[in-house]
């Protein structure tokens, strides 16, 4: 019987040499050659990369950006995921429908989107005139505010889906046990309601800072080039630049990030788990 | 109900209104400038035509990037279900140690950026002497769609009763065929939202192509975003509810055969 199983194993060699081939293998050839000049084993691109002042603005950027994007999305996601766990018939269909159409909707179709809306003669340029908020066009368009709107916009199903599927199955009775036990409503919150959908806030929030944090269609088309976040100095740097040495450190870095980012909520979430 | 519980319901739902109109918005103010006659992007439009369709048909080199796009999702997708199929069988049923290291390292293309993908098989090919553009492309994107497949898959036979494959091999057949007789139409829900899902971010993906491209071979992001710099009139609206449309008919099907509810939980 063992046999059987084991050799069921053999299943999963098509798929894992396919991945270790094309997707783990050039990964760590990457890594590789970031660490390696003629001479050998060298950090000197990543001296290079840390002494200028610009790239380090890059890196603060592209960090402020996908932080801030993240929580303008948990702040959307939070209640809304509480108000769809009420929600039954028509209303649950129109929720869903409003988060997987735009989730099978492209990038690229998103952030045109945005471009056309955050346009100075554009549309909410011609909303704000029309309620008379404001006189002449704000700009919107290239700034960074625009941007995490937009970012948190596209991303924002990702940190719903998460927590609504954590607040569905949460037990309803447990903060009635607590108001009944003379609990006040905020201590409630924090203390019961907020530590039970720790999970789907983690793994939600995980999933839109790695996404944001390497975003490069959606800031190319809201900010342009000449706010670059660390996914464009990538393209840059291979596309325009032809510089190879400095595109493969910063990918290095941006690889490095994202890695931490899905260890430390990996971590989080045992933590959660084991807490329980 | 007491008066903080009826606050936090009415917050609750506030922002879940507003969530639904943010969520909405790029939707439908692409559609509604699509139909416009003017070459600006105004709103309300100042006239209502259908001629940005037109221009959006007949610019050049479009069919050849939507052919390609089509062709690349559509057998990425099938490499992809076979590959994962297998590989789930083998984490749901094997017993080696490792198992959930697998099923993670399966998953996590999904959780890495994009464009480092895309610079690493660009180095990579090109080390090995791949210059084809189109199996480069396909290559890359079995990387993108396989993930999806995964997800959805391991999380269908962990729940999936193996104990039927073996009543279909006590009645004479071979493993092979239980599993394509008597697995895969079970599963049928979760075949059709991964396979959906991967198709559309097959469709959807620049990064990883945009390294992986050459001049004849451009997939249809990379040429939207291409007739964006040169033209970026509202053809491109037009292009853009088109592709709403293959997304309304996609999850419409989908919604049909699987339902909403359960799509998303894949």
């Amino acid at each position: 019987m063992t046999g059987r199983l084991d050799r069921i194993g053999l299943l999963a060699v098509p798929a894992l040499g396919f991945l270790a081939a094309i997707y783990a293998l050039p990964l760590a050839m990457l890594l590789a050659k970031s660490v390696q000049t003629a001479e050998g084993f060298s950090l000197a691109e990543y001296r290079a990369f840390f002494a200028d002042d610009y790239n380090i603005r890059v890196l603060a950027r592209t960090l402020r950006v996908a932080a801030l994007t993240t929580l303008l999305a948990f702040v959307i996601a939070y209640p809304t995921a509480f108000a769809m766990s009420r929600a039954k018939g028509i209303w649950l269909t129109v929720f869903l429908v409003a988060l997987v159409l735009p989730m099978s909707l492209g990038v690229v179709v998103k952030a045109f989107a945005w471009s056309i809306l955050f346009r100075a003669n554009g549309v909410l340029n011609s909303i704000l005139m029309g309620i008379g908020m404001t006189e002449r066009p704000v700009r919107m368009l290239f700034t960074e505010t625009a941007l995490i709107v937009g970012a948190a916009n596209v991303f924002l199903p990702f940190m719903v889906l998460p927590i609504y599927s954590v607040v569905r199955q949460l037990d309803t009775r447990l903060p009635e046990a607590a108001a009944s036990l003379g609990a006040t409503p905020w201590f409630r919150f924090t203390r019961v309601t907020l530590p039970l959908t720790l999970p789907g806030v983690v793994a939600g929030s995980a999933f839109v800072f790695s996404m944001s944090v390497s975003m490069y269609v959606i800031p190319s088309l809201i900010v342009g080039e000449r706010q670059q976040n660390l996914s464009m100095l990538i393209a840059r740097s291979f596309l325009y630049l032809r510089n190879e040495a400095l595109g493969s450190t910063i990918a290095a870095i941006l690889l490095a990030i994202a890695i931490a980012v899905v260890l430390l909520s990996g971590w989080l979430a045992t933590r959660l788990g084991a807490r329980r | 109900m007491t008066r903080a519980d009826r606050f936090a319901l009415g917050l609750s739902w506030t922002v879940g209104l507003a969530c639904i109109t943010f969520l909405m918005l790029p939707i439908v103010i692409t559609v509604v400038v699509s139909f416009t006659d003017s070459p600006v992007y105004t709103l309300p439009p100042p006239g209502w035509s259908f001629k940005w369709y037109a221009e959006a048909a007949t610019r050049q080199g479009l069919w050849d990037a939507v052919l390609l796009s089509l062709n690349l999702a559509l057998v990425s997708t099938a490499i992809s279900l076979v590959l994962g199929t297998l590989a789930a069988i083998a984490v749901a049923r094997g017993s080696f140690p490792g198992r959930e290291a697998i099923a993670t390292f399966a998953v996590s293309p999904l959780m890495m950026p994009g464009l480092v993908v895309g610079v690493a098989l660009l180095q990579f090919f090109r080390d090995l002497g791949l210059r084809d553009a189109y199996w480069s492309l396909l290559l890359g994107h079995v990387v993108i769609t396989l993930p999806f497949v995964m997800r959805t898959l391991l999380a269908a036979m962990n729940a999936f009763d193996f104990s039927l494959i073996d009543a279909a091999r006590t009645l004479g057949l071979s493993y092979p065929k239980s599993i394509l007789k008597v697995m895969i139409p079970n599963l049928a829900p979760a075949y059709l939202t991964g396979g959906l899902f991967a198709f559309l971010a097959s469709m959807d993906n620049y990064p990883i192509s945009i390294f992986l491209t050459d001049a004849r071979n451009k997939t249809l992001p990379i040429k939207m975003l291409q007739y964006l710099e040169e033209q970026p009139d509202p053809s491109l609206a037009a292009m853009s509810s088109g592709l709403i449309l293959l997304a309304v008919i996609v999850l419409a099907f989908g919604a049909r055969t699987v339902g909403l509810n359960r799509m998303i939980q894949g």
